[in-house]
């Protein structure tokens, strides 16, 4: 049996631009890119050369630490251009699309059969492999690990998150395949983790897997408060994470051996003028859903949730593990007295403002943040946003210190960036929370 | 507000680097923000924020010490028309006389600390932080309202100097700067801030009319104490624990009203901004420790003052609601601050009884628990750490 979980700490952070829920279709847009600054850590070695024709499903690129990983084409197409940053570092890599997509075929017939070695040479070739996260630190898996537990959560309680019995809707047969291949790859367990009263039947036919639930506010449906609160991550232990919309994508590959990577995102916020489901792909460039479609020119495109997402442009490419477009209006303006007579309502944990706390019901959030990084002042209002059993407040100053026993005995193995996101909103003194944790699991990483 | 931004603007590049004024870049970029949050936006990370900063938090402190304020400035002048006449006054007219005695020592504590704080804010390259916003009104509200200027101007430099900036600023300290001003003048200058003498604003050379003394409930306790002599309610103020509470007795600026100074906490405390958990413990700690000596059989007026009217008379109230929640000298820890305001209430009573000739106990018992308060959290952190390395083991 399971644990049902009960989150009395977090934050629902309600905003404009709740998407319909329907699904539209657009043109598939010209170019797909695969970005290596989406997974943490890692140094590309190129597989390809741009002029190069690719199936979907062939290797762009690899690991450089380790060879058998494959970042493999979401299309057929041609290598359009190798996109460098400072240092020569990759920063894209752009497929142009044929009209008509041709996939690599696969060898996954009798799947149920294969030994475990050979699912993950499957999947390591298919470029599936990156799907899987591995904590501590947020890394891509270990090939040669076989993890204490495999995590999925469920639902996403994020601002503006997609409502997955709609993106997922019909994907049913392709989760339940997924998870039997997931149950393959450790010998402990694999949760999965719903929300306790938002019933879905996504995930009726899935067998086999420990079910939890939870209920209350974000983080309520983020896989690290999840584990924290099922089995807690100890000095030594290995996890397992994934998306269900990639457990979808795993699943489809092993019933079809197509590196299919068709997917339905969500694209919502205040500046959309139709936020709603959008059908495209993994890697998609997103000019032909933004374009026209935007209120205004000065927004902030987030891939991902407006916590924790990666600022695109505007004709940039959706990230690896999003299925989230955010778009709110940036804050690039001055407000005179703003701190004292906020001209706008804004979201805040904060009673001394009283209107918007508890009057308000949506807000049109933008990118301001409404004051300026300050020395730490204010205490116990992390607190009030962290759900784990973990002291945020000494853990984001022990990594500021660079205290690697203290960060380790507070239990950064627990977190990782996503998890604290919260307490970075919320934060009076404006540090970046997120980055500072980051460089606290890097150096972590680098010492272990 | 256009063409306020436009003026702003077109000074900004005269106290940016490279400008003739670029000395006073610190400076000017607290009066920018002050007068407009900037345009900046977020980067990566959490893309949004909450609408909260520290400049409001700040401010939301000194509007809480509004009540106790306005009620000093009329209590000062109130005080003056009893010493000299012998009647209650006219509320304006004490009012009048309060503000002209009191604003020059605000002004001195503000012109003082942050002149100061924006020296070393320039000299650090830092921005300026709000901190002494609360701190320049904390300090005139616990000193005496016949305190001399340049004792206010001295203490201020000190606590602003060794309470903080040699911690490395705000956020860095371990005392709460107002109270070490206080110390400082208190240990330097006992002779002004003992309350020995009458503790009201006089013309220099002015005569009391007979019958008003200087004695306050404080004092009277104490050398009833040593004396021997057993509590009566006569030792206190207008013979009951009323005055003290509605605060028109003698006593520093701001903290003779109980009332005033529960009006600031309940704005502190639905605002979010003070700690109802470092407030609630403080009195807590003052009534146990009280009752301990009620119960304890041992005659004496300062052990038989029933534990309640601890929390009333003198500066507890004033201390517990607006000294010991400072949240960076404060225990940071949740269930540090309970332990933490639990031992200043504690210690208060505990002073007080014990040390006859001592005036008053919180001030101390606020610095010392700010001294233990890194210990405290100490405690708490590790029995974090401990139920984690707990769960390795099972």
């Amino acid at each position: 049996m399971g644990k049902n979980v009960k989150i009395k700490r977090g934050m629902d952070i309600p905003l404009e631009g709740q998407p319909e829920n329907t699904i539209h279709s657009v043109k598939n847009p010209a170019t797909f890119a695969l970005k290596p600054k989406d997974f943490k850590g890692l140094i590309p070695k190129l597989n390809v050369k741009q002029g190069d024709e690719v199936k979907a499903g062939d290797c762009l690129f690899t690991d450089k630490g380790n060879s058998n990983i494959c970042f493999t084409s979401p299309v057929s197409g041609e290598v359009a251009d190798i996109v460098r940053g400072d240092r020569r570092a990759i920063m894209e890599v752009k497929i142009l699309a044929d009209s008509e997509m041709s996939y690599k075929a696969f060898d996954t017939s009798g799947y149920a059969d294969k030994s475990r070695d050979e699912i993950k040479a499957l999947m390591l070739e298919a470029g599936l492999w990156p799907f899987i996260v591995q904590r501590p630190f947020g890394v891509i898996a270990d090939t040669e690990v076989s993890p204490k537990a495999i995590h999925v959560s469920g639902f996403d309680s994020a601002p503006l998150a997609a409502d997955l019995s709609i993106s997922l809707k019909g994907e049913e047969e392709n989760l339940k395949t997924g998870f039997e291949v997931l149950q393959m790859l450790t010998d402990g367990k694999v949760h999965l983790n719903l929300h306790a009263t938002k019933k879905s039947e996504l995930y009726s036919q899935v067998s086999g897997v420990e079910v939890n639930t939870f209920t209350g506010p974000h983080p309520s449906g983020l896989v690290g408060l999840q584990i924290n609160k099922i089995d807690p991550i100890n000095k030594g232990d290995i996890i397992w994470t994934l998306k269900p919309q990639h457990v979808a994508f795993i699943g489809k590959f092993f019933a079809t051996g197509n590196v299919n990577l068709e997917q339905t995102i969500v694209v919502a916020g205040s500046e959309m003028k139709a936020p709603a489901y959008y059908k495209t792909r993994l890697g998609a460039n997103i000019t032909t859903i933004v374009e026209g479609n935007l209120k205004q020119d000065n927004v902030r495109v987030i891939s991902g949730n407006v916590l924790t997402g990666d600022r695109i442009a505007a004709d940039g490419y959706l990230g690896f593990s999003d299925n989230q477009l955010s778009i709110i209006p940036e804050g690039d303006h001055y407000e005179m007295l703003g701190w004292l007579f906020p001209s706008y309502p804004r979201p805040t944990l904060s009673p001394s403002l009283p209107l918007s706390r508890f009057l308000k019901k949506k807000f049109k959030v933008n990118t301001n943040p409404h004051g300026e990084p300050r020395a730490y002042v204010v205490t116990g209002q992390y607190e009030k946003v962290m759900p784990m059993d973990i002291m945020p407040q000494q853990l984001v100053k022990a990594v500021m210190a660079k205290d690697l026993e203290l960060m380790e005995n507070l239990g950064i193995y627990e977190v990782i960036e996503e998890d604290m996101a919260l307490c970075e909103f919320v934060c009076t003194s404006k540090i970046d929370v997120q980055k500072v944790l980051g460089e606290g699991l890097q150096l972590m990483a680098e010492e272990s | 507000m256009k063409f306020l931004r436009d003026q702003v603007d077109k000074l900004k590049p005269t106290f940016s680097e490279g400008g003739k004024l670029s000395f006073l870049h610190s400076t000017f970029d607290a009066f920018e923000t002050f007068l407009f949050v900037p345009n900046h936006t977020t980067k990566n990370g959490s893309h949004i924020r909450d609408g909260i900063d520290l400049k409001r938090t700040m401010f939301i402190v000194v509007i809480a010490m509004i009540p106790a304020l306005l009620f000093g400035m009329w209590n000062v002048g109130h005080q003056q028309s009893l010493a000299l006449t012998g009647t209650d006054g006219d509320l304006f007219n004490n009012f009048w006389v309060g503000l002209l005695q009191t604003l020059p020592i605000i002004i001195v504590s503000y012109a003082v600390g942050l002149g100061i704080e924006m020296g070393f804010a320039q000299f650090r390259g830092h921005p300026v932080n709000e901190g002494f916003l609360v701190t320049g009104m904390l300090i005139p509200l616990c000193m005496p309202p016949d305190v001399p200027l340049w004792m206010v101007g001295l203490a201020t430099a000190f606590a602003v100097v060794i309470g903080k900036e040699v911690f490395g600023g705000t956020g860095m300290n371990l005392l709460n700067p107002a109270l070490t001003a206080r110390m400082f003048l208190y240990i330097g200058y006992p002779s002004s801030m003992s309350g020995d003498t009458v503790w009201a604003a006089l013309p220099e050379g002015a005569a009391t009319v007979d019958g008003y003394s200087g004695a306050t409930a404080l004092g009277n306790l104490a050398s009833a104490t040593s004396a021997g002599t057993g509590w009566s309610p006569d030792l206190l103020a207008g013979g009951s624990i009323m005055p003290a509470f509605w605060g028109n007795i003698q006593g520093s600026i701001g903290e003779t009203s109980v009332v005033a100074i529960l009006i600031g906490a309940v704005i502190l405390i639905a605002a979010g901004v003070g700690s109802w958990k470092i407030m609630a413990s403080t009195f807590i700690g003052g009534l146990f420790m009280g009752w301990i000596f009620n119960i304890s059989g041992a005659n004496g007026a300062w052990m038989d003052i029933p534990a309640m009217y601890h929390l009333i008379i003198g500066g507890f109230a004033f201390g517990a609601v607006f000294m010991a929640t400072d949240p960076v000298s404060a225990a940071q820890t949740e269930t540090g601050k309970w332990v933490y305001g639990f031992f200043i209430g504690v210690i208060t009573v505990l002073i007080r009884v014990f040390n006859p000739g001592y005036p008053e106990g919180i001030m101390m018992a606020i610095l010392l628990m700010n001294v233990f308060a890194p210990l405290i959290d100490y405690y708490v952190v590790q029995s974090n750490i401990k139920t984690r390395l707990k769960r390795v083991q099972v």
